[in-house]
C-alpha cells in the first residue's frame, strides 16, 4: 500500500491542474480543452482504481491510512497538517466521483459541443472534482470545510453557468444566488461545530477527534450541539429539509451538473459528513433522533413534491432530494444504518446520473424542453435512452435484482430495527421509509411513462426526435450497467458492508421488529401497488397537454409545498423588518445625532464668523475691552484680597 | 499737591488714546492715539521714578521712547504702503481679512 | 536724602494745574478735530506739554529727549507722511462700524475710571524725590547714564540693532520699482520732437495775463497770430474754471510781447 500512496495527492493535483489550465488559459486552450478536462478527470479515475485494488489486499485493520502531506498551521493550541485519509469511506467516494464524473465529462463533450464556453464548463467541472475529493480525502474538519467551500463555489459557478447577464438569464443567477446564500447557511453549522469541537477536543483532525478518548471527553450535551451543528451543514449542502428549497432551482444550470453535482456527489456531502462524524453522533443520542427526524421529513417531503412536478429535471431534483433524505435517515441510525446509507449513496449515484443524463438526452432530443406533459411515446425515438433510463428506473423503485433494492431495503430493514426505550421509533420510521418507498414508485413511474410512454405524442410542433450521439449514450450504457448491477455485485453476501467495516465499526444484528422477509414483502408490494397507480393514471389513460388543476396537495406540491412562502414569511420578511428598522434607526438616531455635531459646529462657526469682520479697529475694541475686563477682575479680587 | 495726580493725568491721557485708537478712521490719527498711550506711559514712569527714588523708572521710559520711535517708522511706511497701493489712509478700507 | 522731607514746591503745583488741563483738551482734540494736520498740531502740544512735565519731574534728560525724539523727529514724520498722502485728506466723523462709537467711548471711560480709580486707591509711600536737597538736577543725566550703561547695557545696544532694522525695514517698505526708463532730458526733448505732428508747441508758451485788468494770471496770452493760447493760463485755474477770457478784439502784438517777458513762465508740464 506505502508504494502508491504517494499516488493520493494527484488524485486532486490531476484535475486542480487541469482546471487551472482550462481558466488561465483563455481561448488558447478552446480547441482541445474539453479533452484536457477529460483526460484530467479519467486519470484521476486511474489513481482512485489503482489505490482501490491496493487496499483490497490488505488486511481490514490496516485499511486507514493517513497520508501526511505538511504542515498547513500551526497557531497555539491547534495543529493541522494538511493531510489525506484514505480508507474505505473516503475511497468509496473518490471511486464515485471520479468514475461517474468521468463519464459525465464525456457526455458534456457532446452535450455542450454548442455551447461558445464549452472550456469554461469543463474549467468549472474540474475544479468541482478537485473540491470533491479535497472534501472526501481530507484528514481534518478544516481542510474538509476547504473542499466543502470549493464544491459550494463550483456549484454556485456551474448552476449560473447559463447567466449571461441578460434579462431573460436571470433565473439562472438568482437560483445560484439562492443556492450559495441558503449553502452559506450550513457553512455557518459546520465553522461552529468545527469552533465546538476544537473547544472539545483541542484537534480538527479525524484521527484526534474521533478518537474514543477524544469522543469520550465530550460532554453529551456538547456532542449533541456539535451533533446539530454539523446536522445544520449537512442539511445545507444535501438540501434536506428545511434548507431543501435551493436544490429545485439549482436545475437551472446545465444538465450534466444536474447530474454530477445535484445528484450523484456534492448533494451526497452532507451525508459523508454524518457518517464521517459517526462516532460524535452516537454520543448524542438525541442529534441522532434529529438526523433521522430531517431524513424521514426530507424523504416525504421530496416524494410529495416530486409526485406533481412536470418538469422532469425537477421531479428528478425533488427524487434526488427524497433519496438522500433515505440516507439521512440510515445515517440517523447509527452503526447499522452507516454502511447502508453510503451504499444507498453509491447506487444512488449511479442510477440517479444515469436518470439524470437520461433526462439531458431526451432533452437534447426535444430541443431542450423539460415539461413531461410536451413528451411521450419517446421509446420508439431514443431506444438507448429507453432502455437506459429504464434501468434506473427499476433500480430507484428498488425491484430486485436492480442496484437500488439492495441498499434501500436495508435502510427500510435498518429503520425497523428497534431502539431501545422508545419502541415507536421502529414503528414510526419504518412505516415513513416503506411509505416513501410507495410515493417513489408513484412518482418515477410516472415520469417515466409520461417520457417514454403514453398512446400519443404531445410534443410541440416540428419535433423530431433521435437518439444523440455515441459520446452521450455510452456514458449512459455504462450507468444503465451500474444501476442494474452494482448493488447485486456489492450486496449479496454483504461485500459492501464488510468494506466499510473498518470505518463504520462493526454494528450488532438485532432483529427488526418485524421479520426481514415480510418487510421485503410488503415494501414490494407498496412498491408494484404504486408503480402500478401510476402506470394507469399516465401511461393507459391519456394524460393532457396542461396541467389540471388538480387537488389541494397537488398544487401544494407544485410549488413546492410552498417551501418559498415559508421562507420568505418566516426568514426573508423579519429579516427584512429588522433591517428597515435598524435603517430607520441609523438614519434618524446615529445619523442625525451625529449629523447635529457638526450642524452645531458650523453654527458656532457662522456665528463667531460674524465677528470677524476685518476691522482693525473692531479688533482693538475687543483687546482693549478684554484689557479692561481683566482689569476690573484684577482690581475686584486685589481689592476683596486686600479687605481680608 | 499730592505726585499722585501726575499718574491720574497719565491714566486719562491714556483713556483718550485708546478712544483715539478706536474711534478715529485715519490710519495716521490711530497712529497718533497709539503714540499718546505710550507717552501716557512715560509720564508714568517717569512719575514713579521720582516717586520711589529710583532712576530705572526714567530708564524704562527711555527705552519706550527709542522703540516707539522705530515703531513709527515702520508703521508710517506701512501706512504710506497702503496708501499707494490704495489711495486710502482709512484703517476700515483695509478688511480684506473679512470672514 | 531725607526721603520723608520731600515736597511738591508750590510752582510745580502752579505749574501742573495750568499744563495738565491744557494737556487734556489738546489730547481731546486729537479725538475729534476733523483734520489729521490738526491733530497732529494737538499731539505736538501734548508732547512739549510732557517735555515741561518731564523736566519738572527732576528728569531734565528725558525731557530734553521727548522734545528731540518726538516733536523733533516722531511729529515731523508724521507731518510729512501727511503731505505724502495729502494734508487736506479730512476723516469724516460719521461711523460706519454700527455701534463702535459707543463701543469705544464706553471702553476709553472705563479705562479712565478704573485707572483713575487704582491709582485713588491705591496706598504709595511717601515720595522720596530723586535728587533729595540737592537742586538743580545736574546729576541726574549723569546718574541715569550709569545706569543705561551699566545695567541696561545689553538692552540699549539691542535697542541700537532694533532702530537700525527699523530704518533698512521703512527703506525696504517704501522703496518702489522703476517699472519704466528713467526720463533724461534727452527723451523728454525726443518725445516733444515726436508729438510735433500732432500740434504741439515746440518753443516755450507764451505767458498769460495779456490785457491784465484784475488778476493777470487768469487771462490767456495771445499767439502770434493773435489767437488765444488756453495753455497758457495755469492749469489749476482752467480746472476750477477761473480762466477769464480775452477780450475780443485786434491785439496789440507788441504790448503782449513785452508783457509776456515779465509773466512768469507757465508751467508746460502739459507737453512733456
Amino acid at each position: 500500500m506505502n508504494d502508491v500512496i504517494g499516488l493520493a495527492p494527484w488524485l486532486v493535483g490531476l484535475p486542480l491542474i487541469g482546471a487551472a489550465i482550462l481558466l488561465l488559459g483563455g481561448k488558447a486552450t478552446d480547441r482541445w480543452g474539453h479533452w484536457l478536462g477529460v483526460a484530467a478527470s479519467a486519470a484521476s479515475a486511474v489513481i482512485g482504481f489503482i489505490l482501490m485494488f491496493r487496499m483490497i489486499g490488505t488486511p481490514a485493520e490496516e485499511r486507514s491510512i493517513d497520508h501526511h502531506l505538511w504542515t498547513w498551521l500551526s497557531a497555539g493550541g491547534l495543529d493541522v497538517d494538511l493531510g489525506i485519509r484514505l480508507d474505505p469511506l473516503s475511497l468509496t467516494f473518490v471511486m464515485l466521483v471520479t468514475f461517474v464524473g468521468t463519464l459525465i465529462h464525456v457526455y458534456s463533450v457532446a452535450y455542450m459541443d454548442h455551447d461558445p464556453h464549452r472550456r469554461r464548463f469543463f474549467g468549472y467541472l474540474n475544479l468541482f472534482v478537485a473540491a470533491m475529493l479535497t472534501l472526501v480525502l481530507a484528514d481534518s474538519y478544516l481542510l474538509l470545510f476547504v473542499g466543502w467551500e470549493g464544491v459550494g463555489l463550483a456549484s454556485y459557478l456551474l448552476i449560473g453557468f447559463w447567466d449571461t447577464g441578460r434579462p431573460s438569464a436571470r433565473e439562472n443567477a438568482v437560483a445560484a444566488k439562492k443556492a450559495f446564500v441558503m449553502n452559506r447557511i450550513g457553512d455557518m453549522g459546520l465553522i461552529a461545530a468545527m469552533a465546538l469541537l476544537f473547544a472539545g477536543t483541542g484537534a480538527l483532525d479525524f484521527g484526534t477527534t474521533l478518537s474514543d478518548d477524544a469522543v469520550g471527553s465530550l460532554s453529551e450535551p456538547t456532542a449533541t450541539a456539535i451533533g446539530l451543528c454539523l446536522l445544520l451543514a449537512a442539511c445545507g449542502k444535501s438540501a434536506q429539509f428545511p434548507l431543501q428549497a435551493w436544490l429545485g432551482d439549482a436545475m437551472a444550470g446545465p444538465t450534466p451538473v444536474s447530474a454530477l453535482i445535484h445528484a450523484a456527489t456534492m448533494v451526497t456531502a452532507g451525508v459523508y459528513l454524518m457518517v464521517r462524524s459517526g462516532p460524535i453522533l452516537e454520543a448524542a443520542p438525541t442529534a441522532q433522533l434529529v438526523v433521522v427526524i430531517v431524513g424521514a421529513v426530507t424523504l416525504l417531503f421530496g416524494a410529495v413534491v416530486g409526485t406533481a412536478k412536470d418538469d422532469i429535471k425537477k421531479a428528478l431534483a425533488a427524487s434526488t432530494m427524497s433519496q438522500i433524505g433515505y440516507m439521512m435517515l440510515a445515517a440517523g441510525l447509527g452503526p447499522a444504518g452507516y454502511a447502508f446509507a453510503i451504499f444507498h449513496l453509491l447506487t444512488h449515484g449511479f442510477f440517479k446520473a444515469g436518470l439524470f443524463l437520461g433526462a439531458g438526452s431526451v432533452m437534447h432530443a426535444m430541443d431542450d424542453q423539460t415539461d413531461m406533459r410536451r413528451f411521450g411515446g419517446l421509446s420508439r425515438f431514443l431506444p438507448i435512452t429507453w432502455i437506459t433510463m429504464g434501468l434506473g428506473w427499476l433500480a430507484i423503485l428498488g425491484i430486485p435484482p436492480f442496484s437500488g433494492f439492495w441498499s434501500k431495503d436495508g435502510i427500510i430493514e435498518a429503520a425497523f430495527m428497534p431502539v431501545e426505550g422508545q419502541p415507536w421509533r421502529a414503528w414510526v420510521f419504518g412505516t415513513v421509509a416503506v411509505l416513501g418507498a410507495a410515493i417513489t414508485a408513484f412518482y418515477m413511474t410516472r415520469l417515466f411513462f409520461m417520457t417514454f410512454g403514453g398512446r400519443r405524442p404531445r410534443w410541440a410542433e416540428n419535433q423530431h426526435p433521435h437518439e444523440s450521439s455515441p459520446l452521450m449514450w455510452w456514458p449512459l450504457v455504462f450507468l444503465g450497467v451500474g444501476s442494474a448491477a452494482l448493488g447485486a455485485v456489492l450486496g449479496i453476501g454483504g461485500t459492501f458492508v464488510t468494506w466499510l467495516e473498518p470505518v463504520v465499526g462493526h454494528a450488532e444484528h438485532h432483529e427488526p421488529v418485524l421479520p426481514v422477509p415480510v418487510i421485503i414483502t410488503a415494501t414490494l408490494v407498496v412498491v408494484v401497488l404504486g408503480a402500478l397507480l401510476a402506470f394507469r393514471m399516465y401511461a393507459v389513460s391519456l394524460v393532457p397537454e396542461e396541467a389540471p388543476r388538480g387537488s389541494v396537495l397537488t398544487r401544494a406540491a407544485r410549488r413546492d409545498l410552498y417551501q418559498d412562502a415559508a421562507n420568505e414569511t418566516l426568514v426573508l420578511k423579519p429579516a427584512h423588518g429588522v433591517a428597515r428598522l435598524v435603517q430607520v434607526g441609523d438614519r434618524d438616531v446615529v445619523d442625525r445625532g451625529w449629523g447635529a455635531l457638526p450642524q452645531a459646529v458650523s453654527w458656532f462657526g457662522a456665528a463667531f464668523r460674524k465677528a470677524q469682520s476685518g476691522y482693525v479697529r473692531s479688533y482693538a475694541a475687543g483687546m482693549a475691552g478684554g484689557v479692561l475686563v481683566i482689569a476690573v477682575v484684577v482690581w475686584l479680587v486685589a481689592g476683596l484680597g486686600g479687605a481680608q | 499737591m499730592d505726585i499722585t495726580n501726575y499718574v491720574v493725568l497719565a491714566a486719562v491721557l491714556f483713556a483718550i488714546g485708546a478712544t483715539t485708537v478706536l474711534l478715529r478712521r485715519n490710519a495716521i490719527v490711530v497712529f497718533m492715539g497709539v503714540e499718546l498711550m505710550l507717552n501716557a506711559t512715560n509720564l508714568a514712569f517717569v512719575t514713579f521714578a521720582r516717586m520711589h527714588g529710583d532712576l530705572t523708572g526714567q530708564v524704562l521710559a527711555f527705552f519706550v521712547m527709542v522703540v516707539a520711535a522705530a515703531e513709527v517708522v515702520v508703521g508710517l511706511a506701512i501706512i504710506v504702503t497702503i496708501f499707494r497701493t490704495r489711495r486710502s489712509a482709512s484703517v476700515d478700507d483695509v478688511n480684506l481679512l473679512r470672514g | 536724602m531725607t526721603p520723608t522731607g520731600f515736597e511738591i514746591s508750590g510752582g510745580e503745583t502752579v505749574l501742573f494745574w495750568v499744563i495738565a488741563p491744557l494737556m487734556v483738551l489738546a489730547a481731546l482734540g486729537l479725538l475729534f478735530v476733523k483734520r489729521a494736520v490738526h491733530a497732529a498740531m494737538c499731539l505736538v502740544f501734548v508732547m512739549v506739554s510732557m517735555a515741561i512735565l518731564y523736566i519738572a519731574q527732576e528728569a531734565p534728560f528725558l525731557g530734553v529727549v521727548q522734545v528731540v525724539v518726538y516733536t523733533g523727529a516722531v511729529m515731523m514724520l508724521f507731518l510729512f507722511v501727511l503731505m505724502l498722502v495729502g494734508v487736506d485728506a479730512s476723516d469724516s466723523l460719521t461711523e460706519t462700524i454700527r455701534g463702535q462709537r459707543w463701543i469705544g467711548l464706553l471702553i476709553g471711560i472705563g479705562l479712565a475710571a478704573i485707572l483713575g480709580g487704582v491709582v485713588a486707591n491705591a496706598a504709595f509711600p511717601p515720595a522720596r524725590g530723586l535728587e533729595g536737597g540737592d537742586p538743580g538736577g545736574v546729576a541726574n543725566p549723569q546718574a541715569l547714564a550709569r545706569v543705561l550703561f551699566g545695567d541696561y547695557v545689553l538692552a540699549m545696544e539691542a535697542v541700537g540693532v532694533l532702530l537700525v532694522t527699523a530704518a533698512v525695514g521703512a527703506l525696504v517698505l517704501t522703496h518702489r520699482r522703476r517699472l519704466a526708463p528713467k526720463q533724461t532730458q534727452e527723451s523728454v526733448a525726443e518725445a516733444r520732437i515726436k508729438a510735433l505732428p500732432d500740434g504741439v508747441i515746440l518753443t516755450p508758451l507764451p505767458s498769460p495775463g495779456v490785457y491784465a485788468r484784475s488778476n493777470a494770471m487768469d487771462t490767456p496770452a495771445l499767439g502770434p497770430d493773435g489767437e488765444q493760447v488756453p495753455q497758457s493760463v495755469s492749469r489749476v485755474l482752467r480746472i476750477r474754471g477761473q480762466e477769464r477770457p480775452a477780450p475780443p478784439g485786434p491785439a496789440v502784438v507788441s504790448t503782449s510781447s513785452t508783457r509776456g517777458t515779465t509773466g512768469s513762465a507757465p508751467e508746460s508740464e502739459k507737453d512733456a
